[in-house]
C-alpha cells in the first residue's frame, strides 16, 4: 500500500490511517435526480464516500453508473456498485470504462441478489463472470492496462476496489477463507455486510487478524441502524444473509414504538465505538437505509466529523 | 437423461381444438423412465381429452403410437405412411422429439404436450433433480465432482455467496446451496487449498452462448467404426 492505487479520497483517508466513514445511497425507482440529490445533500460532508447501489435487491432503478456521476456533481465522492447479474463481460469492461471516464474512483464489486428477490423475477441473469473474477479483471484493468482478453486499454481505469463479506453466511468457517481469496484477487478494501451479531463479528476479525488479512486490505464493518423492531424482524426473516439476535429485537421491542428508532440508533452507535477499538477493522460503512437524512446526526453523536481533509 | 414436466391439460386441449383427429405420440426414451412420455402417460393423456371434449359436446378421434426414439429418423421415419392421416400430432417427447416429426414431415403440425425442463436425475421416487448445463466443458472434478454452473442458482466459480444459510440457497429453501456442499467436502478432505486463488473466466463458446451446437465424429462419418 506504499503509492496510491486510484488517488480517490477514500483511499487516501484509508492510506493515512484515519478511521474510515463511508454512506449509501439507493438510486431512485424513475429518473427523479432532485429526490437524489436531496438524499445526498444529506450526506455531503458527513461521510467519505458513498456507495450507489446498482439495481439492489434485484429492483430496477437508475443505473449506478448514472447515478455515481451525478454524485459527483454534487461534489460527493461515489463508491460505484457493479453487480455481475445484469452485465456480461463486455459490459462490465465497457461500464469501468465509462465510470472512470465520468471521474469514478471507487468501485465495489459483487455477485448481486438473485432476481427471484427483486421485481422482475422473470429475468435472464448473466453471471458471465462472478464477483472474484470481477475484482481480478478490474485490478488486471488498473494494473496491467489489459482487457479481459489481454488486448491493451488506451488509457486503463485506475479503480479503488472493493469487494462486500458477509461473516455471517455458511459455512461460517470457510468465509475467512472466501475473504483472503478476494483479498488475493485484488481488493483494496472490503465493506461487510451489515453486522448486528457482534459476539461473532468479534471471533470472526480474531480470524481475520490471525491470519494478517487486515494488513493486505482495509476492512470497513457495515452497520445499518434499525429504525424499528419491525424492521428488524423483516429483515431477519425476509433479507438472505442476514444475522439478526433475538437479543437486538427483544431490545427494540423494549422500548415505546415512538423511541425504537432512537434505540436503534444508539445500539448503531455503541457499535461504532466498538469498531473504532477493534483489530482490524479499518473504519465504518454506515448503511442508513432510505434513512439518509438521519447521517449527519449519527455521524455527529459517533465522534467522526469533521471527516479528514486528505 | 432429459426430463420434462407435463404441459396442464388445458393448454394442451387449447392446442387441439379444431382438431377432430389427432395422434399422440410417446417416446421410450427419456420422457418415458420420468414418467412424463411414455406408453403410460400418452394412454392417460389420450383417455383425458376424449373426457373433456365428450363433455363439451365436441368428440375426437385419437390414436395412439410410442416410437423408440423420436431423436432419431431412423424411428421417426416409422410413421411416414400414417401420420398424413391426422390434423395435429401432440409429441410427449423433450423438445427434440417434435423437432425431428417437423423437420421430416413439413406439412403436418407437431405440438409440444410436454416442458422439457433439465438434465439431471431422480434423487427419490417422483422427484427429479438437474445435475447439468450442458455447457460443453466439463470442470466438475475441481469442484468434488459437484457442478456449480447448473446448480448453483449464480453459476458461481467461487461461491458460496453470501446468501448461503444452513445449506440451502437463499433462492428457495428446497434448494441445496451446492457451494456448501463443496465446501465442507472439501473441508473433510483437508484440501481447502484446492478452492482458493482465482479461476480464469470461463469460456461460454462451448456452451448456448457461442450458438446452436452441433458435435462431429468423423470416424463415423467416415464410415471406419
Amino acid at each position: 500500500m506504499s503509492e496510491l492505487k486510484s488517488g480517490s479520497n477514500l483511499e487516501k483517508v484509508l492510506k493515512a490511517g484515519h478511521f474510515a466513514f463511508t454512506g449509501e445511497c439507493g438510486p431512485p425507482k424513475g429518473a427523479n435526480v432532485e429526490h437524489l440529490k436531496e438524499k445526498l445533500a444529506h450526506l455531503k460532508g458527513h461521510v467519505d464516500a458513498v456507495n450507489m447501489t446498482d439495481n439492489q435487491t434485484a429492483v430496477v432503478r437508475m443505473s449506478s453508473l448514472a447515478g455515481s456521476a451525478i454524485m459527483i456533481g454534487e461534489g460527493l465522492e461515489p463508491n460505484f456498485q457493479m453487480v455481475c447479474r445484469d452485465r456480461n463481460r463486455l459490459a462490465i469492461m465497457s461500464d469501468i470504462l465509462g465510470a472512470y471516464s465520468l471521474g469514478i474512483r471507487n468501485m465495489l464489486c459483487l455477485s448481486g441478489d438473485h432476481q427471484t428477490f427483486g421485481n422482475h423475477p422473470q429475468a435472464k441473469n448473466v453471471h458471465d463472470i462472478d464477483s472474484m473474477q470481477l475484482i481480478a479483471l478490474v485490478k488486471k484493468m488498473r494494473d496491467e492496462g489489459k482487457f479481459m482478453n489481454g488486448e491493451d486499454i488506451d488509457v486503463p481505469p485506475k479503480m479503488f476496489i472493493g469487494a462486500a463479506c458477509n461473516p455471517f453466511a455458511d459455512p461460517y468457517e470457510y468465509r475467512v477463507y472466501r475473504l483472503a481469496n478476494k483479498i488475493e484477487a485484488g481488493a483494496d478494501f472490503i465493506q461487510t455486510q451489515c453486522i448486528f451479531n457482534m459476539d461473532k463479528f468479534r471471533d470472526f476479525m480474531k480470524k481475520v487478524v490471525d491470519m494478517g488479512l487486515h494488513e493486505k486490505c482495509y476492512i470497513l464493518a457495515g452497520v445499518t441502524p434499525m429504525k424499528n423492531a419491525g424492521m428488524a424482524n423483516f429483515m431477519s426473516k425476509f433479507v438472505p444473509g442476514m444475522d439478526i439476535p433475538e437479543s437486538l429485537i427483544k431490545r427494540l421491542k423494549g422500548v415505546d414504538k415512538k423511541d425504537q428508532a432512537e434505540e436503534g440508533i444508539k445500539f448503531a452507535l455503541e457499535q461504532v465505538e466498538e469498531f473504532k477499538e477493534m483489530k482490524g477493522v479499518a473504519g465504518v460503512h454506515m448503511m442508513a437505509i432510505e434513512w439518509e437524512h438521519m447521517v449527519p446526526e449519527i455521524a455527529e453523536r459517533a465522534g467522526v466529523l469533521p471527516r479528514p481533509a486528505v | 437423461m432429459i426430463v420434462a414436466d407435463r404441459k396442464s391439460l388445458e393448454e394442451i386441449l387449447a392446442m387441439v381444438e379444431n382438431n377432430k383427429k389427432i395422434l399422440i405420440l410417446g417416446c421410450k426414451g427419456c420422457v418415458t423412465v420420468c414418467n412424463v412420455g411414455g406408453l403410460k402417460e400418452v394412454e392417460i393423456l389420450a383417455s383425458s381429452i376424449r373426457i373433456a371434449r365428450k363433455k363439451s359436446g365436441k368428440d375426437i378421434d385419437i390414436d395412439i403410437n410410442v416410437l423408440e426414439r423420436q431423436c432419431d429418423r431412423e424411428y421417426v421415419a416409422g410413421i411416414k405412411d400414417t401420420v398424413g392421416d391426422y390434423e395435429a400430432v401432440i409429441s410427449l417427447a423433450c423438445g427434440v422429439g417434435p423437432q425431428f416429426l417437423s423437420e421430416m414431415y413439413t406439412d403436418q403440425t407437431f405440438y409440444p404436450g410436454v416442458n422439457t425442463t433439465f438434465f439431471g436425475g431422480a434423487t427419490e421416487h417422483g422427484v427429479w433433480e438437474e445435475r447439468c448445463a450442458g455447457c460443453g466443458t466439463c470442470a466438475i472434478h475441481l469442484f468434488g465432482g459437484l457442478c456449480p454452473v447448473a446448480r448453483c442458482a449464480k453459476s458461481l466459480l467461487h461461491g458460496p455467496c453470501g446468501g448461503s444459510s444452513d445449506g440451502r440457497c437463499e433462492v428457495n429453501k428446497d434448494t441445496e446451496c451446492i457451494w456448501d456442499t463443496i465446501v465442507r467436502k472439501k473441508m473433510e478432505q483437508g484440501r481447502l487449498e484446492d478452492l482458493m486463488g482465482v479461476r480464469g473466466p470461463k469460456d461460454w463458446q462451448t456452451a448456448r452462448d457461442g450458438g446452436p451446437r452441433r458435435s462431429i465424429r468423423e470416424e463415423l462419418i467416415q464410415g471406419n467404426i
